[in-house]
């Protein structure tokens, strides 16, 4: 049947090309616009169906003229111009720039909904035709959800046609949701139309199966239902998959803003409330390297994150040993002084910025590599998450080999267990603070370049992340940094898998009372020092 | 009894500070009051309502003194007391507002019916009766305060972790209470008062009244947290505060000390924040913003901690400043200022300005003795 229909287009086409094809078109296309030329919605509809239907390849640049409003009309001439963007006026049948004056009576073709619906389903035909793939397959996603079956016939006239298996697929499964959706097809159909559409498995889908017209047979309404059944199934698990996903990129994110935190709280004993500007300022160092790039030198666009994790780090790590050297220094063993000069210190930071950089947020870009997503299953996966991930773990890994295999890492670790012995040992401790906390602040450096990919870049930005940050830190302890990882994906996890049931807030509350609660039982976090390091 | 340790609390000093206040709280509604606008001592009624501010400020400060200055315990979340007993008050003064509100609904406050709200929560309840409601501004901060204290003392939480708990503490609740499905008004919070106890909130005999009794407050607290540091008690927790460990292994219960003390000051906190509300007329959830909280701290800090009267100094100073440049050309700099001060009082005068002035005064007496002495004791080499 399908067949022999597409065996009846395809010669239909190859016997108008035989006839010469101009001529023929031009006279369907101007009887089609004549339809636009009596102010009447009815008689646009015919027109816009007719202009479809055509075939011409103007068709495609009519219809979008008249859903812009630059379609104009003479209904003395019986004519229909075109307008582009400059005023020019073309005409419309044969998209010639049209001589002497224009017609005194020139008004555009009027549109009300149900004709806006009407040009969405053409185009959405019409480009079911497009030479892009990707212009293809967002038409074919249109027609599914849209429905209108008048679009049924180009649909299969450009499936048959089609090469691209994700294409092919995106129009299957819209021809079978036309198919349900009230074409005039036999149960088989109808029964595949349904198989087809449960494998698409998603929201949409489940719309159309649980929407399907009163008079659709028995047999068809029972496997509908057993699809609906499967595809709810398959979307419990896909959410809880996504929210694992989502809950991994939060954790990967915190894990970027709380490990500096960490070490530094590890080495130092003292919590740099001064942490999440180290983040803000990273972000802007990104800015500022996208600005200058984008002036001197645009191709270099793509890489400009690769020279914005160095530069974010040396700038931030510098203003961290700065701090350590003029403030900090001063302040050891008073801890809680220490958390008051830093707070005060970012307010100085958060302020600093606004005055240079103004108050608003600024526009930092995604590199091409990083923009769009990809569906894996039933996810969409962006790639901007997905390389934080890979950022957020080969920073981990980095400052994990730093810590094991470097002198400086051998003498942290010292420090961090027993200042006094590492001191009588030799070790310079006051260097080796003022490096941590440079280290410390140099990765929160590095974390403001990621958030600045997912996050909006003002003076604010660090302040969302620092409490966060400081609730890993104490629910991981800081004996070590398996304890951050393990911390900041626990957290990030559980925030995101209890949103859905108790929304964002609450969520947070909760997860707040949970590590309140999980202190009881480790006062010092998951992975605590042990032995007299505990007291010091 | 009790007289006499109120007595023996008193020194000098702190008799000197009390009656500044009571001056203070006698003279400024006289000046407002009995002096025609056109006389250059009248105090217009807007400064009515900063001084009130500012004592209110004052006591809390004074609550995080008790617990900072005396036991070390620095609670970076004071601001949440401080803003439920604030929330408590805010409730009484809604449901004053009756049929008089935009709605003219009688039992709804005006956002319940906007929200399209039937009835009134449960927790609403009793808020029309001012003893009920002054019950609650102490209770509901006090229990917070155990419920948090028992569990964090509890289990030895001290120090930087303190701190940030309590942080994350006003953190969650300013979540919370920004969350119009809480039933406090979410965004917008209370505001819109009308009467307290009958008397208009913003007429000018109340605001002096409500001025004066924030003084009182303010005396009775300072009283109140002197006589408990000069008794045994007191002795205790600046043990604990100097040598935790070494309280504990002499056998003292450690954290039913700070327990006592951590909840004794939420409830004062609690009171602040319930004579604030009505003299600023609305209370929202900035109030538990973090930052609040901190500031409060650093009024404290720049007093003198440990000194009581410092916190008093220190909180009116700051925030005389901090009125004075927000409101001039230099506006965009008050939070260099801010830090700055954060920055510098921490470095260079960690004992407060009170602090210092007594170190002074203990150092010229040691002098004034050591030279006494000097006759009969050869002079200390040089160092």
């Amino acid at each position: 049947m399908r067949f022999r229909r597409a065996c009846l287009v395809a010669l239909l086409l190859a016997f108008s090309y035989v006839l010469g094809c101009t001529v023929a078109h031009t006279a369907s296309l101007d009887e089609a616009l004549a339809h636009f030329t009596t102010d009447d919605f009815g008689e646009t509809i015919v027109g816009v169906n007719e202009v479809a239907a055509s075939g011409d390849p103007r068709a495609l640049i009519i219809i979008r003229a008249l859903q812009d409003g630059q379609l104009l009309y003479s209904a003395q001439k019986k004519a229909v111009y075109l307008k582009n963007e400059s005023g020019k006026l073309t005409d419309g049948a044969t998209g010639q720039s049209i001589a002497g004056p224009p017609p005194a009576d020139l008004e555009s073709v009027r549109l009300n909904n149900r004709l806006r619906g009407t040009i969405d389903a053409a185009l959405g035909g019409l480009t079911l035709l497009a030479k892009d793939p990707g212009a293809r397959y967002d038409a074919a996603q249109s027609v599914f959800k849209s429905r209108r079956t008048s679009a049924l016939p180009t649909l299969e006239n450009a499936l048959a046609k089609e090469q691209d298996p994700g294409v092919k697929r995106a129009m299957t499964e819209a021809r079978a949701a036309l198919i349900l959706s009230g074409g005039k097809a036999s149960d088989e159909d109808k029964l595949a139309a349904v198989d087809v559409i449960r494998q698409r498995g998603d929201q949409d889908a489940l719309g159309l199966l649980s929407s399907l017209p009163p008079d659709t047979a028995e047999p068809v309404v029972k496997s509908a239902a057993a699809a609906i059944g499967a595809i709810k199934n398959s979307l419990v698990v896909w959410e809880a998959v996504q929210n694992a996903w989502y809950g991994i990129s939060l954790g990967s994110v915190l894990l970027l803003a709380a490990i500096g935190l960490a070490i530094t709280f590890g080495v130092m004993g003292v919590i740099n409330m001064a942490h999440g500007e180290m983040v803000m300022i990273g972000a802007y160092v990104t800015f500022v390297v996208q600005d200058v790039i984008r002036a001197r030198n645009p191709a270099l666009f793509d890489y400009s994150l690769a020279i914005a994790i160095p530069a974010s780090f040396l700038v931030a790590g510098f203003i961290g040993i700065l701090i350590e050297r003029c403030i900090i220094r001063f302040l050891y063993g008073r801890p809680l002084e220490t958390l008051l000069a830093t707070w005060g210190l970012s307010l100085i930071l958060q302020q600093a910025v606004r005055t240079v950089f103004g108050p608003n947020n600024r526009d930092v870009g995604n590199p091409s590599w990083m923009s769009g997503a990809f569906d894996l299953g039933g996810i969409t996966i962006t790639y901007n998450r997905l390389w934080i991930i890979c950022f957020a773990l080969a920073v981990f890994i980095a400052l994990l080999a730093l810590l094991r295999y470097t002198r400086f890492g051998l003498e942290m670790r010292a420090v961090t267990q027993n200042r006094p012995m590492a001191a009588s040992m030799g070790i310079r401790t006051s260097r080796v603070d003022a490096l941590t906390f440079g280290l410390g602040s140099g990765i929160a450096g590095m974390a403001g370049v990621a958030l600045s990919q997912i996050d909006n870049v003002s003076p604010n930005l660090g302040q969302g992340y620092i409490i966060d940050s400081f609730m890993v830190v104490v629910f991981g302890g800081v004996g070590n940094l398996w304890g951050t990882l393990v911390g900041s994906f626990v957290l990030g996890i559980a925030n995101k898998f209890l949103e859905p049931y108790a929304g964002a807030v609450l969520g947070k509350i909760a997860i707040l009372v949970l590590i309140i609660l999980f202190i009881q039982k480790r006062p010092r976090g998951m992975f605590a020092l042990k032995g007299r390091a505990v007291e010091a | 009894m009790t007289p006499h340790i109120l007595i023996r609390s008193l020194d000098r000093g702190a008799s000197a500070f009390l009656i500044a206040i009571a001056a203070i709280a006698i003279l400024i509604p006289v000046l407002h009051l009995a002096l025609p606008p056109t006389s250059p001592f009248h105090v217009p009624t807007y400064l009515i309502s900063l001084f009130g501010k500012y004592a209110c400020y004052a006591l809390l400060a004074l609550s995080i003194d008790l617990i900072w200055g005396f036991c070390g315990i620095l609670s970076l979340g004071h601001g949440a007391f401080f803003a439920l007993g604030g929330y408590a008050m805010g409730m009484y003064l809604m449901r004053q507002i009756g049929t008089r509100g935009v709605y003219a609904d009688p039992i709804l406050p005006d956002f319940m019916v906007f929200l399209n709200w039937k009835e009134l929560p449960v927790y609403w309840y009793g808020f029309q009766y001012f003893p009920y409601a002054v019950l609650m501004v102490v209770l509901v901060p006090g229990a917070l305060a155990f419920v948090f204290g028992w569990f964090a003392f509890r289990s030895r939480v001290t120090g930087v972790y303190l701190s940030i708990i309590t942080q994350a503490l006003t953190f969650a609740l300013m979540l919370g209470f920004f969350r119009n499905n809480f039933g406090f008004g979410g965004n917008n919070g209370l505001t819109d008062f009308k009467d307290i106890l009958g008397f208009n909130v913003q007429a000018e005999s109340t605001r002096t009244a409500l001025f004066s009794i924030t003084c009182a407050a303010l005396m009775l607290a300072f009283l109140l947290c002197r006589a408990l540091i000069t008794s045994k008690f007191g002795k205790v927790l600046i043990a604990i505060r100097d040598a935790e460990a070494r309280a504990r292994f002499l056998g003292y219960r450690v954290e039913s000390y700070k327990l006592f003390v951590f909840t004794l000051s939420a409830c004062m906190a609690g009171v602040a924040g319930a004579l604030y509300v009505p003299q600023v007329g609305i209370i929202n959830p900035s109030e538990f913003a973090p930052g609040n909280s901190i500031e409060a701290v650093i009024w404290v800090a720049v007093g003198g901690r440990g000194t009581l009267t410092g916190a008093v100094i220190g909180a009116v100073l700051v925030n005389y400043a901090k009125t004075f440049f927000t409101s001039g050309f230099l506006a965009p700099y008050w939070l260099f200022m801010l830090g700055a001060l954060f920055v510098l009082v921490t470095l260079l005068l960690p004992r407060g300005i009170v602090g210092t002035m007594r170190h002074w005064n203990a150092l010229r007496r040691d002098r004034a003795s050591a030279a006494a002495e000097d006759g009969v004791r050869e002079p200390l080499p040089a160092e």
